[in-house]
């Protein structure tokens, strides 16, 4: 009997010896968020099991977790609940946030060899803005986006205009919407000229309108808002305008969620989008549509907008590492590519566009290149301490004033002082 | 023998104390901790009054409590009034009665979520059903979600929609005990359709409306599924309901501790509200 144990544990330990080298690969926990139709989580998941494949040492667990705020609250819910969770994709704009938390870990101490070195300066430096701090590098660009302007050039070519044109200024998007904005026997308007989305991610919306004003909303350190600037004020009234003076955008809000369809189903002649959604449109289209930049005010602008990839503080070296492995082989041109070709979301890295398969999708989609091209022109999106009440007070004021509640000097004063009066504690 | 039946009594009790402890109990008293020792995330060594003296400075917080009140006030009687209506409907002998009843009940089985996508395009104004319907009949349409005055409307109809068929189950369950005898007595003395409700049927579905009115008045609070795809509490806060607004200041801005003291105000409005349902109404009830 005793010795029939011993034989056991024998046995076991012998299983053990084989088995070791197995037991000893590193698991991930991974967090993402998708914010944009389709069908992007099987994308990712495709990227993962192609790094498994070729790391048969790391395994990784890749959660879809809803959209940007759910990531975000899934995967401090796991950190604070002591569930294992190494790195993540969360929104590019969380950064003040984690750090307070104390959650992150720059990327600058994870980096060891020249050559990762290197790999963390090849990326769009607009893409890095919202992902440094204090000249620290704390999130790498993943599935990143900039607000373009998709427009409608069957519509274009019915209302007489040059579909090749599309505006590139305020004024011109003024006078081509009241162009393409149809109305019924009735007096109802049947399709409308253009759409600004205002639920949802109106902030950034607003961001782009501001840029183009040429001022930004916050300043690097995340501790100052700029809201009542006299031109970000003016910014508002253009917005508020083309609803209710130039009558080319329905007045009121306009649902994100929604708006795609509605341009889908030929609607509004102009949206604006993120790019995210290129290919779902592109798919989806019954109608010959084009992408262009979005128009001008003083100047050309969008903000960055997306998520960035974060490594977790609580991750021991060997888990950095595999992190570390995971996210470069996930922003590597190669998949950045398919990435982006599978969503319209960016190559976040100039040599992405030099590989072969994305210089030709280019070339035989140009509309794909054009959120690429707007980098040069765009700028942080919104980014503070207790960024959720900062952002919070800036999307009230904005639906305030598209509703008709205040005057946007009213409401963007009011949220100013509301963001000071938080703000002041991270000086 | 009886401390032993004691212990048998306790040991039976035992397995759902220690879910209500641990799920229940424990959590209202850590809340009520947190409203008081909590600052932001962190724990703060001695207690302050802080995270409830925001409350009274929040104008966000008395625009939402309005929205809340008036979400219940409108939401549980037309629920309650639409579900006797359809329950006395569909109680009545005609052909076809299953599947109308059927049909009544299909929201209540569909999970609220999915319901609130559905909604989503119902209320869309360009390419939604209702303002394609008020497009027949020439109207401009109406911005549903969109618009501050009319949006948190937009919620309760899809609530009403959405709960009226859940009460009317209970309401035909009752029906169906009431004894025939009375209506037979009723008709022997020639009483007008409405004086039979209001006589009989009503006084005797009185019960079953306290135990609906509790659970409607109880959900009006409890449930803000929809809020998260219809309008997130927007615009600028016209649609908010208190536990979407405890919800954001957890999760959105990290406020555990002002979400704490938030938690406390509703636990004490439900509370208050048990207390006038049990002890004023439930007087009234006639129970056989």
């Amino acid at each position: 009997m005793w010795l029939n144990a011993l034989k056991r544990t024998a046995a076991a330990a012998a299983i053990f010896a084989v088995t070791a080298p197995a037991l000893a690969e590193t698991e991930l926990t991974m967090f993402y968020p998708v914010a944009v139709g389709g069908a992007l989580t099987k994308i990712v998941d495709g990227i993962v099991a192609d790094f498994e494949t070729a790391n048969p040492d790391i395994d990784v667990n890749a959660i879809y977790a809803g959209n940007y705020n759910d990531a975000r609250v899934k995967a401090l819910a796991a950190l604070q609940s002591g569930d294992p969770a190494q790195l993540s994709v969360m929104f590019s704009i969380d950064v003040h946030e984690l750090m307070d938390l104390d959650a992150i870990v720059p990327f600058d101490d994870v980096v060891t060899s020249d050559e990762e070195k290197q790999w963390l300066d090849s990326f769009y430096p607009a893409l890095m803005e919202n992902g440094k701090v204090d000249g620290k590098t704390y999130g790498v660009p993943f599935q990143r986006s900039t607000i373009v302007m998709y427009y409608n050039k069957d519509m274009f070519r019915e209302a007489g205009l040059d579909p090749e044109k599309p505006p590139t200024s305020w004024e011109e998007l003024a006078e081509v919407g009241a162009a393409l904005t149809k109305k019924n026997a009735d007096g109802n308007v049947e399709t409308w000229g253009a759409m600004i989305p205002s639920t949802g991610y109106q902030y950034w919306m607003f961001g782009a309108l501001t840029k183009q004003q040429g001022r930004v909303l916050m300043n690097q350190e995340g501790n100052e808002t700029y809201f009542n600037d006299p031109k970000v004020v003016d910014a508002l009234n253009f917005w508020k305008d083309l609803g209710s003076k130039h009558a080319v955008m329905p007045e009121g809000i306009i649902e994100w969620g929604t708006l795609r369809q509605n341009f889908l189903e030929e609607k509004t002649a102009i949206m604006w989008h993120s790019t995210g959604n290129l290919t779902t449109v592109k798919n989806n289209a019954t109608f010959d549509f084009g992408v262009a930049m979005l128009p001008a005010g003083s100047e050309l602008g969008s903000p960055t907008g997306g998520g960035n990839f974060y490594i977790f503080k609580d991750a021991t070296e060997e888990e950095r590492a595999a992190s570390l492995k995971l996210i470069r082989f996930m922003t590597s041109p190669e998949q950045a590519e398919k990435w982006s070709i599978e969503t319209g979301y960016m190559g976040v890295s100039p040599a992405a566009y030099d590989t072969p398969e994305l210089a030709e999708y280019v070339k035989t989609f140009p509309p794909a290149a054009i959120a690429r091209d707007q980098l040069q022109h765009a700028t942080a999106e919104l980014s503070t301490h207790q960024a959720g009440r900062v952002r919070k007070l800036l999307d009230d004021a904005i639906q305030s004033v598209l509703s008709g509640q205040s005057t946007a000097e009213e409401a963007l004063d009011s949220a100013q002082k509301q963001a000071e009066r938080i703000l002041s504690r991270y000086k | 023998m009886r401390s032993s039946r004691q212990i048998h009594a306790w040991l039976l009790l035992l397995p759902a104390l220690c879910l209500l402890v641990a799920f229940t109990h424990y959590p209202v008293i850590k809340t009520i901790a947190r409203s008081f020792f909590g600052f932001g995330t962190r724990w703060e060594g001695k207690a302050s009054l802080d995270n409830y003296r925001f409350l009274l400075e929040d104008d966000v917080l008395m625009q939402v409590l309005f929205n809340s009140f008036l979400y219940a006030a409108i939401t549980v009687p037309v629920s309650i009034i639409l579900a006797i209506a359809m329950a006395l409907w569909v109680n009545s002998k005609m052909v076809g009665r299953g599947i109308l009843r059927t049909a009544y009940f299909t929201p209540t089985v569909l999970p609220m979520i999915s319901v609130a996508n559905i909604w989503l395009f119902f209320y869309s104004p360009e390419i939604g059903l209702l303002n394609k319907l008020l497009g027949l009949v020439g109207h401009g349409g109406i911005n549903w979600l969109g618009d501050p005055s009319v949006a948190l409307y937009s919620l309760m109809a899809m609530t009403i929609w959405k709960e009226a068929g859940f009460f009317m189950i209970f309401y035909l369950a009752a029906l169906q005990t009431i004894d025939s005898n009375l209506y037979h007595a009723a008709a022997i003395e020639n009483a007008s359709k409405w004086t039979v409700f209001k006589r009989i049927t009503f006084p005797l579905l009185m019960p079953t409306t306290l135990f609906v009115l509790v659970n409607a008045l109880l959900n009006a609070f409890k449930l803000v599924d929809h809020l998260f795809i219809l309008t997130k509490g927007g615009p600028n806060n016209a649609s908010n309901l208190l536990l979407y607004y405890i919800f954001e200041n957890a999760f959105s801005f990290f406020d555990t501790a002002y979400a704490a003291a938030l938690t406390v105000l509703l636990l004490s409005i439900l509370v208050v509200l048990a207390l006038v349902q049990f002890g004023v109404i439930e007087k009234r009830v006639h129970y056989r």
